[in-house]
């Protein structure tokens, strides 16, 4: 006979508003079966904890439905408690009262009809329950990151240094990211690449770490502790290991006029080329689209002029498996584009003529044209005609908090940046004068604040706050009209240079990405991470784990502090020997099976082995299938395809559900 | 199949010359136009201004006048009557609301959706950029044209959503295409002043110098436009801002249709070059 105990929590005021608890816990009572219930402020504290430990041993209780919010978040907590208790885990189990029922409704009768509706439910699933032993699974103690940026090369170095094994694979021919075209950073103006490029080195000469460039993710498969992942080396067209990256091959390519994604389109690059001289590895890369010898077959000097015989036109992209426990992933930001659009919806900012005026240039652009390693090799002078301009105007929130052109969010690094833009400029141009205009000014960080006064105070930038309605060019000077909110005055700013603050944005191919490992992502495609307050490094997919601006507009500390963090939780994860994982997996009744094979072929896992049963003379009497625990992940597909109704699922069998159905009904 | 033509008031008085030029292109290249039978007015600002509803109901009875003639498009040369026509068909196809209470203020129900095009949309999607080259017979070599869209073409931009509503192109796209050279300026989307033109002359006056000013700037040697409004402002206007402001402006304001029958090798009396105040006949002779 069950004796099922009833825990009702009012989550503070988050269910206790809707739902009439205390109404709730004493009709609880009274279903069948249920020999005690009642009701708590907050049933996952201290006390709350300690009510149901008292009443399983006082009450002798069978099994435990905790009616509260959703089983994501404290499953795990209340099936510790009753362990604590002494109870299996697995015979507690939650009735969602809170995602399901008091954030969605607002009637508080009808609220409470549900939550009594949902727990009956529940106990009806929990008299039915056995207790289970969760499965035990090894870890490979190896870890992937994606994205050699400053978030995802910390990570790696974390990892490394922490005694395992890391996989750094990154998109483009060189790691470094959007931190090496930087030019000096804030708030302490210390220049990008001296802080990074030895970070760089590191990466690619740590033991522990193996470095994939012009690489990509194909596909992964297999669960935390186990992944497999393939690899896909894109062709280099380059004999990596012969390459001394001498240099001699870009030095002589005749195709020069291609821009250089390095430097924003600033510069030209060959077609053969190491994006950047400080470019981790230093070895070239051929870019077919651009490539003479690929385009109509002439050419091929660069083939002809290496020492090493190091160039490979016949070169085909290669695929590398790698096994690892683990995944960061640390793929970065772009940039919103700018330039007018002329889709549907016709966003964009045409108004401010970028891509039609040179010298309306982004904030990335304006790093690399003050940038020592830039096209003007950290001279500063206008796009156009080379001038040094004596007049900038900066414009933040572009494409920012800008629901109508943009987006809503805040791309959070801008203010910050722009006021280090005006600075540079001024320790450059020392009769130049900066005007920025404002929305607000989100200066929110450690020696953040008196940065942005440093700006205004001692190096003169003019603040206004306003937007900007119009650039239009007059006599090769930009004319800036916009309105000075504070003064209430329309301004028009004579200007030699306009930088834009951009809005912040994720990875354009992204998407695809997240669907391969499984992670979630918000309508900008930002990833989203498993909670915003208490889990912000790892994602809903356990065993990965987030880092830097793929998950939300990021400066770099942050980055880096996310980065380390994920690496933490990731030593954390290879430090223990085994791990476990819930026991909801298919099981076969080899009695009935009849080895029709439906359930293998319908299991998405490959979870489904056949498996002979001999006799004791060792003849195959009986063929069944047979599920890998290893692999199955409980999706139930089995369960149902089934013909011969011989697979149910652990914790979740049919006779549990129909009696939850049923239990709708009465 | 003929396309709806709804000229407006002002293709049949100030602007007479946008019409006999379009008629005239209409015919070279053999395309069928069949006027909206019993048109009445757009609206223009007065109408939405007074009420909005008002300008709803005002063009809507002219589409569904031309949705009863079977016709199933309408080109509307005036850049006002695009706008409110175009108004009107959004309303009534976003707000169920909108669509009811119009359909009880005239008296009747649209059967479809009465597509509505500018001069500039015609010719870059219905007409065709390719035929439309394809019957060039003088292309217009060398002339710097400054391309003038003014307010009522391009926005609101969700409403008409044919060009980007800052930086329209369409126009330089069409006058690139008939051999023009369309110079870079700043105003293309400036504001003409519209009928400010009577009871605020001057506010007109000083956005016109600004208007030749930036068309001069860029290397123009006429503006070409596709709205009667900026039409008569910049063209009739042009010797008052040249005495006020002292300035020398001679630039011919033509409609851009007059541009396109020059390419096709019509005349100029053909296109009605002979009704403007700054004559463009000195600037063709080339």
């Amino acid at each position: 006979m069950a004796r099922i105990g009833v825990f009702v929590c009012h989550c503070g005021e988050n269910i206790g508003r809707t739902v009439d608890c205390a109404a709730v816990a004493k009709r609880a009572a009274l279903l069948r079966d249920v020999v005690y219930a009642v009701d708590y402020k907050y049933m996952c504290s201290d006390p709350g904890q300690n009510m149901i430990k008292d009443a399983i041993k006082e009450h002798n209780l069978s099994g435990v439905v905790v009616a509260s919010c959703s089983p994501l978040m404290h499953e795990k907590t209340f099936r510790r408690t009753v362990t604590e208790a002494g109870m299996n885990p697995f015979l507690c189990e939650i009735a969602n009262i809170r995602e399901h029922c008091s954030w969605v409704h607002e009637d508080k009768p009808v609220a409470t009809e549900k939550a009594l509706d949902l727990i009956r439910v529940m106990v009806e699933k929990v008299k039915r329950d056995i207790p289970l032993d969760p499965i035990r699974i090894p870890v490979t103690k190896k870890a992937l990151v994606i994205g050699g940026g400053i978030a995802g090369i910390q990570a790696a170095l974390d990892i490394a240094e922490g005694g395992k094994e890391v996989i750094l694979v990154e998109k483009s021919p060189s790691i470094g990211g959007h931190m090496a075209q930087l030019s000096e950073t804030f708030p302490t103006l210390d220049c990008s690449q001296c802080i990074l490029t030895p970070k760089m080195v590191s990466a690619n000469t740590h033991k522990n770490i193996k470095l994939y460039t012009y690489s990509e993710i194909e596909k992964v498969s297999g669960y935390i502790g186990n992944f497999n992942v393939t690899i896909r080396k894109k062709a280099r067209y380059i004999d990596e290991t012969l390459c001394t990256g001498c240099g001699i091959c870009q030095e002589k390519c005749p195709q020069k006029k291609i821009p250089s994604e390095f430097n924003e389109g600033l510069g030209m690059r060959k077609a053969i080329y190491v994006p950047f001289p400080q470019a981790v590895p230093n070895k070239p890369v051929i870019d077919r689209e651009h490539c003479t010898k690929f385009i109509n077959g002439k050419c091929g000097l660069c083939e002809k002029i290496c020492g090493r015989k190091a160039v490979r036109f016949d070169q085909t992209d290669s695929f590398v498996n790698e096994e690892v426990g683990a995944i960061v992933v640390a793929t970065g930001y772009d940039l919103y584009t700018i330039d007018k659009k002329t889709d549907e919806t016709l966003k964009g900012y045409g108004e401010y003529g970028y891509g039609k005026y040179p010298d309306v240039v982004s904030g990335l652009q304006f790093e690399r044209l003050v940038s020592a390693s830039g096209p003007t090799y950290g001279e500063l002078k206008r796009p156009s005609d080379g001038k040094v301009p004596e007049t900038i105007v900066f414009i933040q929130c572009v494409g920012s908090r800008d629901e109508a052109k943009g987006v809503s969010y805040c791309s959070k690094i801008c203010c910050m940046y722009t006021a280090k833009h005006t600075m540079l400029y001024k320790h450059k141009v020392h009769n130049g004068q900066a005007f920025v205009f404002y929305m607000d000014i989100r200066a929110g960080g450690k020696n953040y604040d008196e940065f942005v006064r440093r700006a205004i105070e001692e190096d003169g930038a003019v603040y206004l706050r306003g937007r900007v309605s119009k650039i239009s060019e007059e006599n090769g000077k930009l004319i800036v009209k916009g309105a000075d909110t504070l003064s209430g005055a329309q301004v028009e700013i004579s200007a030699d240079m306009v930088v834009l603050a951009t809005a912040i944005s994720a990875q354009p191919d992204i998407v695809p990405l997240a669907q391969k490992l499984g992670v979630g992502y918000d309508q900008y495609h930002f990833l989203s991470e498993a909670h915003p307050k208490l889990r912000p490094v790892e994602t809903n997919s356990a065993g990965i784990f987030l880092a830097g601006a793929c998950q939300a507009p990021k400066d770099i500390p942050e980055a880096v502090a996310q980065a380390s963090a994920a690496a933490s939780k990731v030593l954390g994860l290879f430090s223990s020997l085994e791990l476990e994982r819930e026991p909801y997996v298919a099981k076969v009744n080899e009695s009935t099976c009849v080895d029709c094979e439906f359930c293998l072929t319908a299991c998405p896992y490959n979870a489904i082995e056949r498996k002979e049963i001999k006799n004791r003379k060792g003849e195959v009497i009986k063929v069944v299938s047979h599920v890998n625990e290893g692999k199955c992940q409980g999706c139930g597909t089995c369960v149902s395809i089934c013909r011969s109704k011989s697979i149910d699922l652990a914790g979740f069998t049919d006779e549990q559900v129909y009696s939850q159905i049923n239990a709708l009904f009465v | 199949m003929a396309y709806g033509y709804y000229p407006g008031c002002s293709l049949h008085s100030t602007a007479k010359e946008y019409n006999i030029s379009l008629k005239a292109v209409c015919g070279k290249l053999g395309i069928e136009l069949s006027e909206v039978e019993d048109w009445n007015c757009c609206g223009a600002t007065p109408a939405h201004t007074t009420k909005e509803e008002l300008g709803v109901a005002l063009a809507y009875n002219n589409l569904l006048n031309a949705s009863r003639q079977g016709l199933e498009d309408i080109l509307a040369p005036c850049a006002a009557c695009y706008n409110r026509l175009k108004n009107a068909s959004y309303a009534v196809k976003h707000s169920p609301e909108v669509n009811k209470r119009m359909n009880e203020l005239t008296g009747g129900v649209m059967e479809r959706d009465m597509k509505v095009y500018n001069i500039l949309e015609f010719f870059r999607d219905i007409y065709g950029q390719d035929n439309l080259k394809a019957a060039i017979e003088k292309p217009l070599e060398g002339l710097n044209v400054a391309c003038y869209y003014g307010c009522l073409l391009v926005r609101p931009s969700k409403v008409l959503n044919f060009d980007d509503a800052e930086d329209p192109v369409s126009m330089d796209d069409l006058v690139r295409l008939i051999g023009g050279n369309p110079v870079r300026w700043s105003c293309k989307t400036e504001c003409c002043g519209g009928s400010h033109a009577i009871p605020e002359t001057d506010i007109v006056l000083e956005l016109g110098r600004r208007i030749f000013t930036s068309a001069q700037a860029g290397g123009a040697e006429m503006i070409a436009v596709a709205c009667p409004l900026c039409q008569a402002n910049l063209d009739m206007r042009q010797s008052q801002i040249n005495k006020k402001f002292n300035t020398d402006f001679r630039m011919p304001v033509v409609y851009v249709t007059q541009l396109i029958g020059l390419a096709l090798g019509l005349s100029k009396e053909e296109l009605g070059f002979n009704s403007h105040f700054v004559s463009a006949a000195e600037l063709l002779k080339k």
